[in-house]
């Protein structure tokens, strides 16, 4: 019974949840860096393929060396990748975490 | 010597993950413990293991191969499989380890109908699962008899066995063992032939390319000696993008571990040894070019898979030194067990979504017991398991090269779609999954028949090779268009709960 009584009670808070400002907090904190780092690699990622494949002279030009552009360029995508996902890992650990972390405890501790 | 000293190696590998599995044997004994190895793998762990999981010996081989015939556009072609783990970092890993337990239609289930997202959801994962097999058995049989000398149906039946024993009796932890091995083995040898080629150049990434361009010409360098239609490029870069977040093998490997935070970790562990691991094959791949040559690397194999066991020989010593012939084995052990551990992988997906998503929840609705669940999932993975064999040898001399990418294309737009509206979008429901996987499935695997790889290049009535910038937004448009066929209240209200759970970890299984 007490068991039970506390998931009707958990349920009704999670119905209401949309109107905790920490969870709209957390939704819209995330959303942004998302939907910001999401359209990021998206277009540096197929920036590649489509200078490679249509701007080829450029992308010839020797830069160091041997070293051309389209190189340097392919070889830039991982430094982007790690420095994206660094990123993101900062954030999710000093603002998505703590903050979720506050929410469990409200909904639980109320509960 | 060289079969004697490969075989060795070969049995000593074949030894340890055969001492793991009888370890994580007695360790598996619930479908937790099975599917998921009872959560009870470290971030750091899942991350060498997800890379494990992912590198296939057609990426260690294969693209090495590629940049040692073609250059720079092999290189090219390596990029697009390290960004796409940003897919996974950043929209699916975390949200899909809080909100299921095995399987990626556990996530789908959670708001809508579960029987009927469940069985559509098996359907695109063994879809998925069975492209992905017959390219890796094919891939390997032809790479075993190269290596080894071994007869084509030995090889697939030897490997077929092995990864049924692994993952029949030690599930889970017995597979990501063979993957976290697998991709230590691997990232090894990478280092060890890189750090070879570059000593020869003062370690001087300007005089390295120097010297090739020097040998091979400036235009080997440049792009354009492989692809020439950009927009192939683009279409196999989308599905690839969009499609390794939707690969079930990969997928399932976020609930090994004890928590979102912990799946975190391993993407970005996986993301490190990956990333690595593809720079570094431009050094295996132009230094095969260099110092063998790409007559050599062709006269042993057309596709230039024998450009890193051959670039080993020759830093060992050469052929016949002693050094030679056991580098050369080393590299083939290493190519035998990344073969291992990405079927392994995949036979554990395939089962998970049989046994867990149609035979337990569709036919049993949910009612069956743990030791029947369990007994249910062996069995099917030894299923699996013979139909692989089975399959791999009836596919013996078969283009295969095009499976991988439909691996991907149906991933990126049967799966990928519907795993994201699901957490994101409060009016999908189960008319959209439905609608959504079935139209990735159709359109992915309708373009590559009436695509170049399989009607050939003039009679083509599509032009790409790769599906996914048709197909991708087609998937997304079957599932946004079908949801709104009916109105479901049941998938709406639960968004809520769901979105709580995917976003806070409240409620996750432990």
């Amino acid at each position: 019974m007490e068991h039970l009584r506390e998931q009707q009670l958990l349920k009704e808070k999670l119905s209401h949840i949309d109107e905790n400002p920490k969870y709209q907090k957390l939704i819209a904190e995330k959303k942004s860096f998302i939907v910001k780092g999401v359209i990021f690699f998206v277009i540096y990622y197929f920036l590649l393929p489509i200078s490679v494949g249509f701007f080829p002279e450029i992308m010839k030009k020797q830069v160091i060396g041997s070293i051309n552009l389209a190189y340097l360029f392919a070889l830039s995508q991982f430094f982007m990748a790690w420095i994206l996902a660094y990123l993101y890992v900062q954030k999710a650990n000093k603002v998505f975490d703590p903050l979720a972390e506050e929410i469990i405890k409200e909904v639980k501790g109320g509960a | 010597m060289k079969i004697n000293l490969a075989f060795t190696l070969f049995s000593i590998i074949v030894l340890i993950t055969l001492i793991i599995t009888y370890w994580a044997a007695k360790r598996t004994k619930t479908t937790s413990e099975f599917y998921a190895a009872g959560r009870s793998i470290t971030g750091v762990q899942n991350g060498i293991a997800v890379a494990g999981d992912y590198m296939s010996a057609a990426s260690f081989l294969g693209i090495a191969g590629l940049i040692c015939l073609y250059g720079y556009d092999g290189f090219m072609y390596s990029v697009g499989w390290l960004v796409a783990y940003l897919t996974v970092l950043l929209v699916v890993a975390e949200p899909l380890r809080n909100s299921g337990k095995y399987t990626m239609a556990d996530v789908l289930a959670y708001r809508m109908n579960n029987k009927t997202v469940r069985s559509v959801a098996a359907l695109s994962t063994l879809t998925v699962s069975l492209f992905y097999m017959i390219a890796q058995m094919v891939g390997s049989g032809n790479l075993i008899k190269l290596l080894l000398g071994w007869k084509y149906e030995t090889a697939v039946v030897v490997i077929g066995i092995l990864m049924v024993l692994y993952v029949v009796f030690g599930g889970m932890l017995a597979t990501t063992w063979v993957q976290i091995i697998k991709a230590i083995l691997l990232m090894t040898g990478t280092i060890v032939l890189s750090i070879a080629v570059l000593a020869h150049f003062d370690f001087s990434l300007v005089k390295f390319m120097g010297a090739v361009s020097q040998k091979f010409g400036q235009s080997f360098l440049e792009p354009g000696n492989l692809y020439k239609n950009p927009w192939d490029q683009i279409s196999l870069g989308i599905a690839l993008i969009f499609g390794t977040a939707g690969l079930p093998h990969i997928l399932v490997r976020f609930y090994t571990v004890p928590n979102a935070k912990e799946a975190r970790k391993s993407v970005v562990i996986a993301m490190l040894i990956i990333g690595t691991f593809y720079i570094l094959t431009t050094f295996l791949g132009f230094g095969a070019a260099y110092f063998v040559g790409q007559d050599v690397v062709k006269s042993f194999d057309k596709g230039g898979n024998m450009a890193a066991p051959l670039l080993a020989q020759y830093i060992g010593g050469g052929p016949g030194t002693l050094g030679g012939e056991f580098f050369l084995a080393f590299i083939a052990a290493v190519a035998f067990a990344t073969i291992l551990a990405v079927v392994a992988g995949l036979t554990i997906s395939a089962s998970s979504a049989f046994a867990h998503d149609f035979y337990t929840n569709v036919l049993r609705g949910g009612k069956a017991s743990e030791a029947e669940q369990v007994k249910v999932a062996r069995l099917t993975a030894l299923t699996v398991g013979i139909l692989s064999i089975l399959i791999g040898i009836l596919a013996k001399g078969m283009n295969v090269a095009h499976l991988v990418a439909l691996a991907f294309a149906v991933a990126s737009s049967a799966n990928l779609p519907v795993i994201v509206l699901s957490m994101f979008w409060k009016r999908f429901n189960t008319a959209g999954v439905v609608t959504g996987i079935l139209t990735g499935l159709i359109a992915s695997v309708g373009l590559v028949m009436i695509g170049p790889d399989v009607m050939g290049k003039e009679a083509a009535i599509f032009p790409l090779k790769n599906p996914g910038i048709v197909s991708v937004p087609l998937g997304f448009l079957g599932a946004i268009l079908g949801s709104y066929l009916k109105v479901e209240k049941a998938a709406e209200e639960k968004f809520a709960e769901l979105s709580v759970r995917a976003n806070t970890g409240l409620g996750a299984e432990m």
